[in-house]
């Protein structure tokens, strides 16, 4: 079980999160004209990387927070963890 | 009756505690601190069981974890356990134990005529042998296999035992209590650090128990009792025996099981039978030791034949004697401190060294014993069926290949140790690519892969002076990084034999004109010859090898077998063992119970039962129950003898003619508030909501971003910025998880804050022509005429002093209300609606007669909303606007969903009137067609219409706006039902929807 550092609330179990997918998915903005191919990128395409992969996790028996968390996708190896809103560069 | 191999003296056992316990129907006596193992080779009982494949006579073969042989069924208690090792088991007074696979006993089983089929059993036979007829395999072969093959039997009664489950967080987590686990301990506890130290034996000290050593002055036995007495007086230690860390996972997450009651005759009151500890260490200690390993000769399944170190522990910790003329085989200096413990007790025995010229302080110690010691000879093979009677022996050249004279020995039992193997189970599980030790012939973790550290024989490191100084320097450093204390130990005297090398052999050859079985795994009865054809037949990797032959499978998972079933893979593919590999050591280590796993989440504590306030009055008033989700919702209320369906019909009906009440608790609730609230809906929901009035409810579906349809509720603008959305009872957590999604991540921008407020509100649904009345007398203050609050109104009232929120919404398609008053007035609430509503003949409604309704009023729920449908499906195209974006829009333009014959929503009625079509039917244009007959569309829902008094179904058909008034089949293999039916509207009552505007 993985042992994840939520930035707000600190080291939790893995079975207080949810998994929420790909964190580098961009949803493309509302109003605007979207081809075929950029919602299927979107909505649908996904690498599924092996090694390291930023993802999204919500803290759902915690505090609730949507969290970015940089994990290798091959080990489960956690390098670090984002808040929402922090940029990951 | 005598315990004819127990010694006068010795042993750790407690002799003024005499224990009785049936065998196979015999009773026996053995001592509190026995094991079922060491209590039967008290009694001089060696056969336990049958083998897996040929039925060959069993014994025992280890003294612990690593026994292949001695599984037996367990009974206590009035239960039974099957596949219980015999050497772990301890003894407890009125235990009933019975062989396994055999029949009809053991001493006589008629399986073992396997034995001599054994030419057509090779490896792989059921593969290949059963293939012809192919009809005959399931009816006639497999029933037969699986008949045959097997061990225990698991219980069919409910298990009336506990399980409990525990999590733990420490600094070092310490996985064994041998020389290393206990040093490491020590140090680490010094240090201040939070210690678990865990042992699967009853007894801590592992090896130190057995082994003739001295630390600082004490016996080894006496330095481990020492050390354990202290840490248990250590706040921040925790010691505990009987439990087995199995498993390492991520994240320096380890299992163990702890057996809180197997050694009991029954379980205490209030205490579990097992206990599972989820364990998060900063740190963890392997110090699982080592497992000795079998030297491979003819028959080396005969009772009587185990390992050296095992005999060694029944004489030193059970006081029990495996033999009176013991023979023991031996390739290294082991064998010789089990020669020496029986010399000690009188016994003579005689070992057999397959080394030529062997010399150290222990051998030097035997020969001036007087032991009868053969250098460069082995065992050919053991004679006895039920028990070893003797040995053919031989000497054995240097290079290993040729065997002197046969010479045959008398003996009864042989001890053989074939050197040691090093536990790194727990290591590999860790991630640990282990690396292959050529001097000790076996794998040894490699680098940390987690936190992890192993030390001593888990290690490949046999001396104990070197195990306990790396062992007290790696507890104090490991502890120093967390705590930053640093009380240094002095590290012991240590006295002990230096050992000589062991000699890499482990397969005695076959004498000419012989054809014994040579066993690898003594579990699955895999032999040298059945390898050797697996590889024969092409499979190479050692994974294929391993599945073919079975070798290294089952409950001891190869503990003994492994190293020596590769070492015959390299031999013959000419490779060096770690070119072979090993294959995954995986979790479990040892069999766990399926109750210790499950815990206490079974039957209803296998998920939470939520319940609504007014549960106790659906109680009392003949509710029948049904799950929805996690909450128990009243499915009808029964009256007499009424079934489901009387019920319900009554109940709906009610709602047409006058008024009903239903308890809509459940339902999804979530508050909303902000200023960009409406933006917010605006953008989840398909339809408009930026100019929602205050004090007005408005319907609304919201999609993923595949265009599918999610969910679908009323959300009602509370006050200027504050809106109250309703969600299906199903769908509530995701829909607040979907809304935290777009809110944190999508659309930080957006003012807007989301709570979950289902628990906070109890809510009542009353609907019917009568409803109206029935509300104005609750609520005496409040205009609740069609003026004061029309459809889709929303207004706060006083419900005899409690403050309520009224909204004027129907699901039932009646003129309709939902009630909702904090959850703690909720049964005021009910008692008062019924109380009031009495003048009105109102009836409560279950979910059944819900569904009734909603079904004739072709309103849609979860049944259509099944994760497949888009809007148009179900005729909800209406609400999606064509102006503002939405979440999910821009799927809606994918050809598939704007398909000109594109699936949709339709009413079922059957030509009959009569026949009810089973939910799930096919609908299709021919019931003659040959199959697979082409699927128009499928049943989503059926009822009784009380409007009409006769079965109407939806339905999601192809093309379904064009079908209306076409003739098709609903088709139910699973009922065996063919139904002609006629296509409708799915608004079959009140198309105009006039009722709730009323």
């Amino acid at each position: 079980m993985l042992y994840i550092n939520c930035p707000h609330c600190g080291m939790r179990s893995q079975n207080e999160f949810s998994y929420g997918g790909d964190a580098s998915v961009k949803r493309p903005e509302l109003n605007k004209e979207v081809s075929d191919q950029e919602w299927d990128n979107f909505v649908y395409n996904r690498k599924s990387l092996r090694g390291k992969h930023l993802e999204l996790w919500q803290h759902i028996s915690g505090c609730r927070q949507w969290i970015k968390v940089e994990r290798d996708t091959a080990t489960h190896e956690i390098f670090r963890t984002f808040k929402a809103d922090e940029e990951v560069a | 009756m005598t315990q004819a191999f127990r010694i006068e003296n010795g042993g750790l056992i407690n002799r003024d505690k005499k224990l009785s316990f049936k065998f196979n129907g015999k009773t026996y006596f053995g001592y509190e601190g026995d094991t079922l193992a060491s209590a039967l080779l008290a009694n001089g009982v060696h056969l336990v069981g049958r083998s897996f494949k040929y039925h060959r006579p069993r014994g025992f073969f280890g003294a612990g974890v690593d026994e292949p042989y001695a599984v037996v069924q367990l009974y206590r208690n009035g239960e039974t356990e099957p596949n219980i090792k015999a050497t772990e088991q301890e003894l407890f007074d009125g235990l009933e134990a019975k062989s396994v696979n055999c029949w009809p006993s053991v001493n006589f089983d008629i399986g073992a005529i396997n034995n001599f089929l054994k030419i057509f059993l090779p490896a792989g036979f059921y593969y290949k042998t059963f293939m012809w007829p192919k009809s005959f395999w399931y009816r006639i072969y497999e029933p037969f296999i699986r008949k045959a093959a097997g061990l225990g039997v698991a219980s069919t009664k409910h298990d009336k035992e506990r399980y409990e489950h525990k999590y733990e967080y420490c600094d070092l987590l310490i996985a064994g209590s041998g020389p290393s686990g206990l040093a490491g301990a020590y140090a680490a506890a010094k240090n201040g650090a939070k210690v678990i130290l865990a042992e699967d034996k009853p007894r801590f000290g592992g090896s130190l128990l057995t082994s003739d050593v001295n630390i600082g002055n004490q016996s080894g036995k006496d330095w481990a009792e020492g050390i354990i007495a202290e840490l248990k007086t250590m706040p921040n230690v925790v010691v505990k025996n009987r439990s087995q860390i199995f498993g390492y996972y991520d994240h320096n997450m380890l299992v163990m099981s702890e057996k809180v009651s197997d050694h009991l005759p029954s379980t205490k009151k209030y205490h579990p039978n097992k206990r599972l500890w989820y364990i998060r260490a900063k740190e963890v200690l392997i110090s699982s030791g080592s497992i000795e390993r079998p030297i491979v000769f003819g028959n080396n399944d005969t009772p009587g034949v185990m390992l050296s170190s095992a005999a060694k522990e029944y004489l030193k910790v059970y006081g029990v004697l495996v033999g009176r003329k013991p023979l023991v085989f031996t390739n290294n200096d082991s064998g010789y401190e089990t020669a020496i413990e029986f010399k000690k007790h009188g016994v003579d025995p005689v070992v057999l060294d397959s080394r030529k010229n062997p010399a150290s302080e222990i051998i030097d110690e035997a020969k001036n014993l007087g032991i009868n010691i053969k250098n460069s000879y082995v065992v050919v093979a053991a004679q006895g069926y039920k028990k070893v009677k003797s040995a053919d022996i031989a000497s054995i050249s240097e290079d290993k290949k040729q065997l002197g004279k046969i010479e045959n020995i008398q003996c009864d039992c042989i001890c053989v140790s074939g050197f040691w193997t090093p536990t790194v189970h727990l290591a590999s599980q860790s991630g640990n690519k282990t690396k292959f030790k050529e001097e000790i012939d076996a794998f040894v973790p490699g680098q940390s892969k987690q936190n992890e550290i192993t030390l001593g024989a888990a290690n490949g490191e046999f001396s104990l002076e070197e195990t306990l100084k790396t062992s007290f320097k790696a507890g104090s450093e490991l502890s120093k990084k967390i705590t930053q204390k640093d009380n240094e130990i002095a590290v012991p005297n240590v006295v002990e034999k230096k050992s000589s090398q062991h000699d890499k052999f482990w397969c005695v050859p076959l004498p000419k004109g012989k054809n014994y079985k040579r066993f690898l795994d003594f579990q699955n009865d895999v032999a040298v010859s059945d390898v050797e054809i697996a590889l024969r037949e092409g499979y190479r990797s050692i994974e294929h090898v391993k599945r073919y032959t079975t070798l290294g499978m089952a409950t001891d998972q190869g503990k003994t077998s492994n190293l020596n079933g590769l070492q015959l893979v390299s031999e013959i593919e000419n490779k060096v063992v770690p070119a072979v590999g090993h294959t995954t050591f995986r979790p479990p280590y040892t069999p766990v119970s399926i109750g210790a796993i499950v815990g206490r989440e079974v039957g209803k504590h296998s998920k939470p039962t939520r319940k609504s306030p007014m549960h106790t009055w659906h109680e009392k008033n003949n509710a029948v129950f049904v799950d929805a989700g996690v909450w128990l919702r009243p499915r009808y209320y029964k009256r007499g003898n009424e079934n489901l369906f009387e019920a319900s019909k009554r109940e709906a009906k009610n709602v047409r003619t006058n008024v009903g009440v239903c308890d809509v608790t459940t339902l999804g609730k979530i508050d909303i508030k902000g200023p960009d609230a409406a933006e917010l809906l605006n953008r989840v929901y398909t339809n408009a909501w930026l100019k929602l009035p205050v004090g007005k409810a408005r319907y609304g579906v919201m999609l993923r971003e595949d265009g599918i349809v999610m969910d679908d509720g009323t959300t009602t603008r509370i006050s200027e910025n504050h809106y109250h959305m309703t969600t299906t009872t199903a769908q509530a957590a995701n829909v607040l998880s979907h809304l935290e999604y777009y809110l944190q991540l999508v659309w930080p921008e957006l003012n807007v804050n989301v709570v979950s407020t289902t628990e906070q509100w109890a809510g009542a649904a009353i609907a019917g022509p009568k409803s109206r009345d029935l509300l104005q007398k609750l609520f005496q203050n409040s205009d609740v005429s069609n003026e004061g609050l029309p459809f889709m109104g929303y207004m706060e009232g006083d419900l005899f002093g409690v403050k309520a929120r009224i909204f004027r919404i129907s699901f039932s398609g009646e003129l309709a209300y939902e009630v909702n008053v904090e959850s703690d007035y909720g049964n005021f609430m009910w008692e008062k609606i019924i109380e009031v509503g009495k003048e009105f003949n109102i009836q409560p409604y279950g979910t059944e007669a819900l569904s009734t309704l909603r079904i004739e009023m072709g309103h849609v729920a979860g049944s259509e909303l099944d994760g497949r449908t888009i809007p148009f499906d179900n005729a909800l195209e209406g609400l999606v606007s064509k102006k503002k974006d939405f979440i999910g829009k821009r799927s809606l333009q994918r050809s598939a969903f704007i398909a000109e014959d594109r699936q949709r929503i339709v009413g079922v009625v059957p030509l009959d009137k009569q026949t009810s079509i089973p939910e799930g039917s096919h609908l299709v244009k021919d019931d003659k067609a040959p199959l697979p007959n082409p699927k128009l569309g499928h049943i989503s829902a059926s009822c009784w219409s009380v409007e009409y008094d006769n079965p109407f179904s939806l339905a999601i058909l192809k093309d379904g706006k064009n079908m209306i008034g076409q003739k098709l089949f609903a088709m139910s293999p699973l009922k065996n039902k063919v139904i002609p039916v006629e296509i409708v509207s799915s608004h079959y009552v009140d198309p105009k929807g006039e009722r709730v505007r009323s």
